[in-house]
């Protein structure tokens, strides 16, 4: 078994006439979290619904956990679990009945018990026989994650899993985040914010322009940064800047 | 993947969203049964004359479920629009779940929804005088019309609650339908309308399903009007399958 989770290449995507996606080439290892960074309309959501079955890439090919989306989507189902960039709970029913539905469909052996747990897990014990719509953002948000672990999925997507929500409720599914990275599952989540990507990931991918302009831990993308200026700002480091600085990198180096 | 299995488990959410809000069943059988309170309670004296028929709410039951089940079908547009917009389809397509099964499960959805609010008229008309001398054989026919055009109109639903836009887009293709029993044999007999109203008025599905519900009910032959009526509500099906499984797979 390759180290490989999430693997593209040369993964391109237009709608009508825009060209989104102009080739990108992503490499996500088992077991780790990984940001895909990139400013609104950089085509990340498309990048992981291509990742996710929902979507086919014009040309190019995008597989997870070795199965290839466009020849094997059923097996790609088995091993993922989207969580959209606008939570996707059924309002009508309740915590605990969305997450039974999940289990039912997943067919796993104690839908039950595993609701349960995840209620708990979420901090939603108290809400779970409550209707959905009438939760908060946040916990809409932990109920909408929680779902996609029902059935421990290899492979999570979390498209901006917090965009949306205040501080308390960013705060919290940070801390979400975190523990499910503990239990070993690969997560690719896409975020607008720096900050975000620096909490929570070990690489980082940036996104921008329909390519990946820059990748690796937040210290190698730190090095592509020039020195002075990193003095200056300190941690203050925005995406905006470091794209900025790589793209008028590559610029400088054309014209040399 | 199994297709049956994700239709029952899908067919038993959405039945839940009726258990959770009964209000949708209620409010489907609601207009239809206010029609006809007023078509035999106010207008019944001078209806009656010009049918010549003795019992009115016989007479006009078969148009008040076709009615019924034009109203009911909304629903299911509504609740197929709302998995769009709230990205339940998307968080299903990404999942080992049948594709087909997430449409069954609301279609079935509709036939049971609307058997229940046709049961609550029909008792309500049981209590305004409805009587039946027909055999259980005329009632299953009877049953299995009701549920062809259920089928075929929910079908029909399927399309606008992929496609629509907005809520009222999803759920306006049905208020034509709604009206469709009025320009029809369900009220009035058709030999009083204007010519053109009258050729349109026998010529259209609901007529021919009318006649044959009357007939199987009121324990009568019902003649060719069941062929009639049989090959509506088949096309109907099958037409709206086709476009809706069209939108499907754009989506
Ligand atoms: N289904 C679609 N049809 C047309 N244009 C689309 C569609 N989906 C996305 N786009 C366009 O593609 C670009 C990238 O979108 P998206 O992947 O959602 O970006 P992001 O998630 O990074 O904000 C945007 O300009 C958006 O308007
Ligand atoms: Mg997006």
């Amino acid at each position: 078994m390759t180290n490989i989770a999430i693997e593209t290449k040369g993964l391109k995507k237009a709608f009508k006439a825009t060209s989104v996606l102009k080739g990108v080439d992503l490499e996500v290892r088992r077991g780790e979290i990984f940001a895909l960074l990139g400013s609104n309309g950089a085509g990340k959501t498309t990048v992981v619904n291509i990742l996710s079955t929902l979507l086919k890439p014009d040309s190019g090919t995008a597989s997870v956990c070795g199965f290839d989306t466009q020849r094997q989507p059923e097996r790609v189902r088995e091993q993922i679990s989207l969580t959209g960039q606008f939570a996707a709970v059924d309002g009508m029913l309740t915590g605990h009945e969305n997450l039974m539905l999940m289990a039912e469909l997943r067919s796993v052996s104690n839908p039950t018990q595993i609701a349960n747990r995840l209620l708990n897990q979420f901090g939603l014990s108290d809400a779970g026989n409550k209707r959905a719509d009438t939760y908060s953002g946040g916990m809409t948000r932990r109920l909408d994650i929680a779902m996609s672990l029902v059935g421990t999925p290899a492979v999570i997507f979390l498209d901006e899993p917090t965009t949306g929500l205040d501080p308390e409720g960013r705060l919290e599914v940070w801390k979400t985040i975190q523990k499910l990275a503990q239990g070993g599952t690969t997560i690719l989540l896409t975020t607008q914010q720096l900050e975000e990507a620096e909490q929570l990931a070990n690489r980082i991918a940036i996104l921008h322009d329909g390519r990946i302009i820059a990748s690796g831990t937040l210290n190698e993308l730190k090095q592509l940064f020039p020195p002075a200026k990193l003095e200056y700002i300190e941690k203050q480091v925005t995406l905006e800047e470091i794209f900025l600085a790589i793209v008028g990198n590559k610029t400088a180096e054309v014209a040399r | 993947m199994n297709v049956l299995r994700d239709t029952v488990i899908l067919f038993k959410r959405s039945m839940r969203h009726i258990q959770h809000s009964p209000d949708t069943i209620i409010t489907v059988a609601i207009i239809p049964i206010m029609i006809m309170l007023l078509l035999v309670y106010v207008y019944g004296g001078a209806i009656k004359t010009s049918t010549g028929t003795d019992n009115y709410v016989n007479y006009m039951l078969p148009g008040i479920l076709l009615m019924s089940i034009a109203s009911g079908v909304a629903y299911t547009a509504y609740r197929i629009f709302l998995d769009m917009q709230k990205g339940i389809i998307a968080r299903l397509h990404s999942m080992p779940v049948s594709r087909s099964a997430v449409l069954w499960g609301h279609v079935m959805t509709s036939l049971v929804s609307n058997a229940i609010s046709l049961m609550i008229i029909f008792l309500v008309a049981l209590v305004m005088g409805f009587r039946s001398s027909a055999e259980l054989t005329a009632w299953l026919a009877a049953a299995g019309i009701l549920m062809l055009f259920t089928l075929a109109l929910t079908w029909l639903a399927v399309i606008p609650g992929l496609t629509a836009k907005s809520i009222e887009g999803a759920s306006g293709f049905s208020y034509p339908l709604i009206f469709l029993p009025f320009i029809s044999s369900a009220f009035v007999p058709t030999a009083t309308m204007p010519a053109l109203v009258r050729a349109f008025a026998e010529n259209q599905p609901v007529t021919a399903i009318v006649n044959s519900l009357r007939a199987l009910l009121g324990g009568q032959a019902v003649g060719s009007d069941i062929w009639t009526a049989l090959a509506w509500c088949i096309g109907v099906t099958i037409f709206a399958y086709f476009f809706a499984m069209r939108a499907y797979k754009r989506v």
